[in-house]
């Protein structure tokens, strides 16, 4: 394989990562104010189908990403009223509405499916682009992909260095101590569990008006997206670059299933197409093995210079979930 | 600044938690407040820092009446409350917790912010390291962290609630030390304590609570004999329990080693007899816990032999020691001892020796009536275990307990109880060992042991001592054993290679 066949490659990965980015960064900020939205897979598909036919039936691709975020930002809404306000199980109410709003897609996508629709632009930026290879990964893109990168950092920044952020991480960890420093903790889960799902919500057009232009209902190919997203969420520990790198690390495995196909004629393709599903849960594992009785004891009994270098790399790795994830406040 | 609390109530459904609460704490002292569980001090301090609403009744500062939205606004208006497990975010850095919640604009300044939090602890002499992760500090540092924070956003008045559970005898100390220092700045101290020896020791005057009202107030020096009956209406001494005739060994625990990753206890080798009660002493997280577990068969110890009732159970799992007539009661009642949503009916009837298929609501609600009867349970058998306070959730988790039981395992038997309902606990186990069951607990209370206990065990810097006859031991002694001094001389002998990273004398 050349070396430009390899860089093409891997810009096509930057761009592939876009929307898994985005879903990311989404639930990463709807899980660190503290409520864990599960309808992230079915609002990729509604928000896909939907902002592709917005952008059809008008023309306008920027209708057709608002449609989406709005569509994100709608069932977000319903999670956070039944949980937070209803005081319903989240993870009931998320899951039931990832299943309802994928198979809503379907239904009403259907119409739709093999349209050929408008697709956003490449827009590569002058000057930047033609720097050697970064241009090519980087700078070559549709704007999207650029906000995508814009927004790693922006979240990153909220998140670690405002004074808003300092309160969000508390709205995650210890709600009650957040309510003892002045937060409105209830309107501040809202607003975070909304945004959050308007960033998912732009994950859905990013693929069907992008990525993947298009809309083919069953066969798009985005179906499991969503729960990627939600397990990438938890391998970035909730924090926004980490997340991102995941995503990229994703798209990475599912590019290199393609190109190693050619070279390994007796494995079904199937079994390549899959390979980076079961590698993320394999990565889960890993990121917690550090929290495991038995690796404590293992490491125990290793040579103390051994022993610090593993325990270095398995305490970077390891993760620790907001400790307030998923639970009720009451203000009394 | 003089707070005045005017004839407060508050209900939380039929419990009428505050009673008409009258008190005036004028500025620059500090104000016990004493009282066993449930007798409405947190309430009441709730109610005075913003965090719930009274249903009657009036608080004035410096003479004007205020209200609180939520607890941040009672601190604008100069009240902050520190709580007995403090309120702050663990995995966030201490500078950051210093930071968050603060007024200011988007970006906070944080040189600005480490500056004061260096300069006031300094003040008060408490080293806190800004860059620190909170999760590494000790509850003592963290509650240094609080009152850094509450006098930097200009707390006025500072509520401390139980703030010595949990902490060493020094940060007590630097605690007082701080205490004293504010009240003479002029600022009001208000301090929760159900320990009478903390108010003598601290507080210039003291309000005393009974079940929701005010009983009576007085100043320093104390008559504590008049303390103790307002606050339990009558005295109760405490003294060594009288010994029980031994019988056989119930458990034979042979070169028993546990380990994780910076303990290794070994070679504990003891026999406890029927009717005998050994008690484990230690600081928090010595090993104690860990040996009581591999004992009972919760977790797998790394050697020696356990045997129970004369049968070899070495890692046999706890079901097992559970079926020959052994029970497990940790310290955390609520997660591990009790099914929070189950009642009172429920758990007895899940207790009890099943017979048929369906549950016979009759026959459970005479049961948990019987239980309720003897064990002297504040509920009835269709409450919940969650709504029970913390001494009838023992007592429940006491009348749950088989009556032929040739063994009790037990972490902290009374922690967060009050006197009497420590005595009552007690009194029931000690009828038992008459009976001939042996009981083998752990406990961060130096009287506890010593009066009920046989033998004692002390943990201490990843090491265990020989058993000690308690009659032998004194509060004095016992603590300095803990605290490692003259340890050496008690160690387990068959420990060969003290390889912990030791903090051993």
């Amino acid at each position: 394989m050349s070396w430009d066949l390899i860089l093409t490659g891997l810009a096509g990965v930057v761009a592939m990562a876009t929307p898994v980015v985005f879903a990311t960064l989404g639930e990463t900020l709807t899980e660190r104010a503290g409520v864990i939205n599960l309808s992230v897979n079915g609002t990729i598909l509604l928000s896909a189908m939907g902002g592709f036919v917005a952008a059809l039936t008008t023309g306008s691709l920027w209708l057709g990403f608002l449609v989406g975020m709005l569509i994100g930002g709608a069932v977000a809404f319903l999670v956070a009223f039944t949980s937070l306000t209803l005081k319903q199980s989240q993870v009931a109410v998320g899951f039931v509405l990832a299943l309802f709003t994928r198979d809503l897609s379907y239904y009403l996508g259907n119409p739709f499916v093999g349209k050929q629709g408008p697709r956003v632009p490449v827009m590569p930026i002058p000057g930047l682009s033609k720097i050697p290879v970064l241009g090519e990964l980087l700078f070559d893109h549709d704007p999207l992909t650029y906000l995508s990168i814009v927004l790693i950092f922006v979240t990153w920044f909220w998140v670690y260095k405002t004074r808003p952020g300092l309160i969000l991480q508390g709205l995650g960890e210890r709600p009650a101590a957040a309510y003892a420093r002045g937060a409105n903790v209830r309107l501040q889960r809202f607003i975070y569990t909304v945004l959050g799902g308007m960033l998912v919500g732009l994950a859905g057009p990013t693929y069907s008006l992008s990525v993947k232009a298009g809309w083919k209902g069953t066969i798009s190919g985005l179906d499991g997206i969503g729960w990627i997203a939600l397990a990438l969420t938890i391998f970035g520990a909730w924090n926004p670059l980490r997340g991102a790198a995941g995503a990229y690390m994703f798209a990475l495995l599912q590019w290199l299933s393609l190109v190693v196909q050619p070279y390994l004629p007796g494995v079904p393709t199937q079994v390549l197409q899959v390979a980076p599903f079961p590698l993320m849960i394999l990565t889960l594992l890993l990121v917690n093995i550090g929290n495991t009785e038995w690796m404590k004891r293992t490491l125990a009994g290793l040579p103390p210079d051994a022993r610090h270098f593993i325990s270095r790399i398995l305490r970077a790795l390891q993760v620790t979930p907001p400790a307030g994830l998923g639970r009720a406040f009451e203000e009394e | 600044m003089q707070v005045e609390l005017r004839d407060i109530h508050k209900f939380f459904g039929p419990v009428h938690a505050n009673r008409g609460i009258t008190l005036t704490i004028p500025a620059g002292t500090i104000q016990g407040l004493l009282g066993e569980n449930g007798a409405g001090k947190s309430t009441l301090m709730k109610i005075l820092s913003g965090f719930i609403r009274p249903d009657r009744g009036e608080i004035r500062l410096d003479g004007r009446p205020v209200s609180f939205r939520s607890p941040a606004d009672a601190l604008r208006q100069g009240i902050g409350m520190l709580h007995q497990d403090p309120l702050d975010f663990p995995p966030m850095r201490v500078l950051d917790n210093f930071v968050a919640g603060s007024p200011g604009g988007l970006l906070p300044d944080k040189e600005d912010a480490r500056q004061a939090l260096l300069s006031i602890s300094q003040q008060f002499g408490f080293s806190l390291d800004p860059d620190a992760y909170v999760d590494t500090l000790t509850v003592g540092e963290r509650q240094q962290l609080e009152i850094v924070r509450l006098l930097w956003l200009g707390a006025r008045v500072l509520i401390f609630d139980e703030p010595t559970t949990g902490i060493s005898a020094q940060q007590r100390e630097k605690l007082f030390a701080a205490l004293r220092r504010l009240a003479d700045e002029g600022r009001t101290i208000i301090f929760v304590t159900h320990k009478l020896e903390e108010v003598q020791a601290l507080c210039h005057r003291v309000a005393v609570l009974r079940s929701g009202e005010l009983v009576g107030e007085a100043q320093a020096p104390y008559d504590l004999d008049r303390l103790v009956e307002m606050m339990f209406g009558k005295v109760i001494t405490v003294g060594r329990a009288e010994p029980v005739p031994l019988g056989e060994p119930v458990l034979e625990l042979r070169d028993l080693a546990v380990e994780d990753h910076r303990l290794h206890i070994r070679g504990v080798t003891l026999d406890i007899r029927a009717g005998e009660v050994i008690g484990l002493a230690g600081m928090e997280g010595s090993g104690q816990r860990r040996l009581l577990r591999a004992a009972a068969g919760l977790i797998r110890p790394t050697g020696g032999t356990v045997r129970f009732l004369g049968q070899d159970m070495t890692g046999r799992p706890y079901l097992d020691f559970h079926k020959a007539g052994a029970t497990y009661i940790p310290a955390d009642r609520m997660t591990e001892g009790l099914f929070p949503d189950l009642t009172i009916a429920e758990h007895v009837a899940l207790a009890r020796e099943q017979t048929g298929f369906l549950l016979n609501a009759e026959q459970m609600r005479a049961w948990a009536q019987e239980a309720i009867e003897n064990f002297s349970i504040r509920g009835r058998p269709e409450t919940p275990a969650r709504a029970l306070s913390g001494g009838n959730q023992q007592r429940l988790l006491l009348a749950l307990m088989r009556p032929d039981l040739r063994l009790i395992f037990m972490e902290h038997p009374t922690r967060g109880l009050d006197l009497e309902s420590a005595l009552w606990i007690w009194r029931k186990l000690k009828d038992r060992c008459r009976k001939g069951t042996a009981i083998f607990f752990m406990s961060s209370d130096l009287e506890e042991l010593l009066n009920y206990s046989d033998r004692v065990l002390v943990f201490f810097g990843g090491r265990v001592s020989r058993p000690l006859p308690a009659e032998e031991l004194d509060v004095e002694r016992l603590g300095q054993l803990i605290g490692g001094y003259g340890f050496d001389r008690v160690a387990n002998d068959a420990i060969t290679e003290p390889q912990t990273e030791g903090k051993a004398a």
